[in-house]
């Protein structure tokens, strides 16, 4: 700053936090003795009312025009005395947390005379930092008032109802044919036993029908450039070979289609579809699609197009095929559909991608997935679903007889550092409950036993409902990881314990139903890349902070919904879908957007248009202008880390706020001997 | 110990014990209350927690066979300390029973001489049996 220097520096106590450790009235004298520094105090709680009040007041009195407040983190109160500082007239970006909590009370506890030293050299450290800073104004960016979500299960649907409820438009883009996700292929949802086709139907029927939705399904985002409020983002609208707007649904075609044998993907394989197919019967939009890597006609033409066969007669003569398009009554069958490039322009995406289950090819001590009556929860939940290939009535897969005696496996790879999940995966506790309960209903004469390491029901109704489960006694929980599982002539044995009586345990059974870990759904992670958005060591997203900003990416404008988080049930999935609209929508409802200016800025003088930072950016906020070879920093893009400013060789690339000349001047003066 | 193999009919015996008590097995979550008040637990081949566990996989003969029912006091401790509100010692007590109903009895009244049997009252007998058998 141009002008003299007036810094005040406001000392907090936070209760005993921090005044149990360090002697806050002498790091308030010490401050008051630095060179430029006007005014300094202590108070108990300077975030409380009064405590702000006083920064208010003491800026006004002694004419301040910078202010360092020390205390905790600055990503709790940092927010709270800039605005602070704002309604008394001064600039916030004049106002420095020095954090005297995090960094000095807590890990000296035991040494309070180091702590206070410390405690000085860091207030006195981000005076002089203070002392350099400069004003700045918050950027304006408009916002282009429509959504993107991604992903059309039951986290998708829900934020692009609550989205579109409000007024806005939004695009919904599934992969798959229809939107429903995983809960509709479930039996029914615990612990109050609805059935998704009589719950999530509606809400599939209402995105439909909603004219502010768009609804994109087999559908995938290809490239998202831009920043909040601003994003182009690419969609690939896959070829269906079916015209989505005249199709009946009648599935005349369906029925023609000669190719029987492709193992389908709603019901995990249990059942074959055929090559053109529709999802399931209440797919949301009822259209089919054609299975281009399995049609007799799509692949005679792409091995022709290919040059590996040649056509025998000229195009037209003969039919290959097209048994569909001939039981198609109203035409809409088209061969020669491609994959086609949309471009939408939105202002915030919601990602809702979901989860999948590990694989069993992983779990080869539990077969593998080569016995085929070891198979995961979602294949049981079609077998007990009445839309499911066995109508509820579960019949097992290697020869259709009504398992008398089901093995449930709790903990299959989740909390299992060793299969590389730590996580528990936090719902197949209660889905096999509930599963083990609608067996029961199914097969009144079986047999289940639960393998289970520790039950976790904490939800709303949850541990009633496994207690009314456990105290059948037909349904025998055993308290032990099953160790292997095994075919012996007809029946599949599985080997656990029961550690509650030490017992080594051996049950010869019809079926086993692995709760397989759940895992980020396939494509998270290019799609991370994409949305340039950070994911966790799994591959779930993250949310800019886990307690406080858990709907919200680090990459402001893009937030999560749903399992592509973290595990979750269909409560919280729910939930936390509302949510994420409702940070879209009070985003929508301002006329402007404000961005923080604390951003790298170039010297263009000294910048050499090397490129690193560019590389460096993991925003993608640089580019290099191609005629004056600079460095140029998209300001809407740009989060403020500094990993440019730290690589740049020449110093062209500062960060506003923190430029080399305050980071080694503030270094200096926290390494000086006194 | 051997391998457990668990198996339907290994549970039919603990509808017995469930139908005699009056109670439901299957109701314990093992938190271990009833031992851990229990005041002759010391002296017990098997704690009743773990009664209730054997039982509720079906090893109902080892805990017929244990001492553990012939220790207990019946103080009713268990049963009012329960948070599930199973009646512990009733369970106790089909124990007993299921074992008294083998026949496995040291006095054999047939071999009482008549005479002793015209002078001694009833109750004494039924004492005689349940105090002799282990």
């Amino acid at each position: 700053m141009a002008e003299k220097p007036r810094i005040g520096v406001f000392v907090c106590h936070c209760g005993l936090n921090i005044a149990g450790v360090i002697d806050v009235k002498k790091v308030a004298e010490e401050a008051k003795k630095i060179p430029g520094v006007v005014f300094s105090t202590t108070y108990v709680y300077m975030c409380s009312e009064p405590g702000q009040q006083l920064v208010i007041d003491s800026i006004k009195k002694y004419k301040l025009n910078g202010v360092v407040v020390a205390n905790c983190s600055p990503t709790l109160h940092e927010r709270t005395f800039r605005n602070a500082a704002a309604r008394a007239g001064l600039n916030p970006y004049r106002v420095e947390i020095a954090n005297i909590r995090e960094q000095v009370a807590w890990p000296h506890e035991h040494e309070p005379e180091i702590a206070t030293k410390k405690a000085i050299r860091i207030v006195k450290a981000t005076v002089e930092r203070v002392k350099n800073n400069m004003a700045y104004v918050p950027y304006e960016i408009s916002v282009n008032k429509k959504a993107l979500v991604i992903g059309g299960g039951i986290a998708g649907i829900q934020a692009s109802l609550d989205i579109a409820e409000a007024g806005y438009e939004v695009y919904l883009v599934e992969k798959s044919p229809s939107i429903g996700g995983k809960m509709i292929l479930l039996s029914e949802t615990f612990p109050t036993l609805d059935c998704p086709q009589c719950i999530e139907t509606p809400k599939m029927t209402d995105v439909s029908q909603n004219p502010r939705i768009h609804l994109m399904t087999y559908s995938e985002v290809e490239s998202v450039s831009g920043y909040m409020g601003n994003f182009k983002v690419k969609v690939r609208r896959k070829a269906r070979y079916v015209d989505v707007d005249n199709c009946l649904g009648c599935g005349a075609c369906v029925e023609a289609c000669p190719v029987k044998n492709i193992p389908s993907e709603v019901d995990r394989g249990l059942t074959n579809r055929r090559a053109i197919y529709i999802s399931f019967d209440q797919a949301v939009p009822l259209v089919p699609v054609i299975d281009a890597d399995h049609c007799i006609k799509l692949t005679y033409e792409k091995k022709v197009a290919e040059g590996k066969i040649k056509r025998r007669s000229k195009p037209g003569t003969v039919k290959i095929c097209e048994k569909c398009q001939d039981a198609c009554e109203p035409k809409v069958i088209n061969f020669k559909d491609t994959d086609k490039i949309e471009e939408i322009e939105v202002g915030a995406i919601i990602v809702a991608t979901g989860f999948d289950l590990m694989p069993m090819e992983k779990l080869p001590e539990y077969g593998g997935g080569k016995i085929p009556d070891v198979i995961d929860a979602l294949a049981f939940e079609r077998l007990l679903a009445p839309s499911g290939p066995t109508h509820g009535v579960p019949k097992r897969p290697s020869d259709g007889k009504i398992p008398k005696t089901v093995v449930f496996v709790s903990c299959a790879g989740s909390r299992d550092p060793a299969h590389g999940v730590a996580y528990c995966s936090r719902i197949c506790c209660m889905y096999l409950a509930k599963q083990a309960m609608l067996y029961k209903h199914a097969v009144p004469d079986g047999m289940a036993y639960n393998f289970y390491i520790d039950i976790r029901s904490n939800g709303k109704g949850y541990e009633e409902f496994v207690q009314r489960v456990r105290e059948q006694r037909d349904l025998i929980y055993l308290r032990g990881k099953v160790s292997k599982i095994f075919q012996r002539g007809d029946k599949v044995v599985v080997w656990g314990a029961d550690t509650l009586t030490g017992q080594k345990i051996e049950i010869e059974a019809d079926l086993v139903v692995l709760s397989n870990a759940m895992v980020p759904s396939e494509g998270a992670k290019e799609l991370a890349q994409k949305l340039r958005i950070p994911q966790d060591e799994y591959g779930w997203f993250n949310g800019a902070h886990l307690k406080l900003r858990p709907l919200e990416t680090v990459t402001a404008g893009i937030f999560i919904a749903g399992a592509a988080q973290f595990p979750k049930d269909i409560t919280d999935t729910v939930s936390q879908a509302s949510g994420a609209a409702a940070k879209v929508i009070s985003m929508f409802a301002k006329p402007k957007l404000t961005k923080e200016p604390l951003i790298a800025n170039v010297d263009t003088e000294i910048c050499a248009g090397c490129g690193i930072c560019k590389e460096q950016c993991a925003y993608g906020a640089i580019t290099i202008d191609p005629k004056k070879k600079v460095s140029v920093v998209n300001e809407a893009l740009c989060e403020g880390c500094g990993a440019c400013a730290a690589v740049c060789p020449s110093g062209a690339m500062q960060l506003r706020n923190l430029n080399s000349k305050q980071v080694i001047r503030m270094v200096e003066v926290l390494t000086e001997d006194y | 110990m051997g391998v457990l193999k668990l198996t339907k009919e290994k549970f039919r015996k603990v509808d017995l014990i469930n139908r005699i008590s009056g109670q439901n097995v299957y109701d314990c979550y093992q938190c271990g209350r009833c031992t851990s008040g229990c005041p002759s637990a010391d002296e017990m081949d098997i704690v009743p927690s773990q009664t209730m566990r054997f039982l509720q996989i079906g090893e109902v003969d080892k805990v017929v066979e244990s001492n553990t029912p012939w220790v207990c006091l019946t103080c009713l401790i268990c049963s009012v300390r329960c948070p599930k509100g199973i009646d512990i010692a009733a369970i106790m007590e089909a124990l007993r029973l299921v074992k008294l109903r083998t026949n496995y009895d040291f006095i054999h009244p047939n071999k009482i001489p008549e005479e002793d049997l015209e002078e001694l009252p009833p109750i004494a007998l039924v004492a005689a049996f349940r105090k002799m058998t282990p």
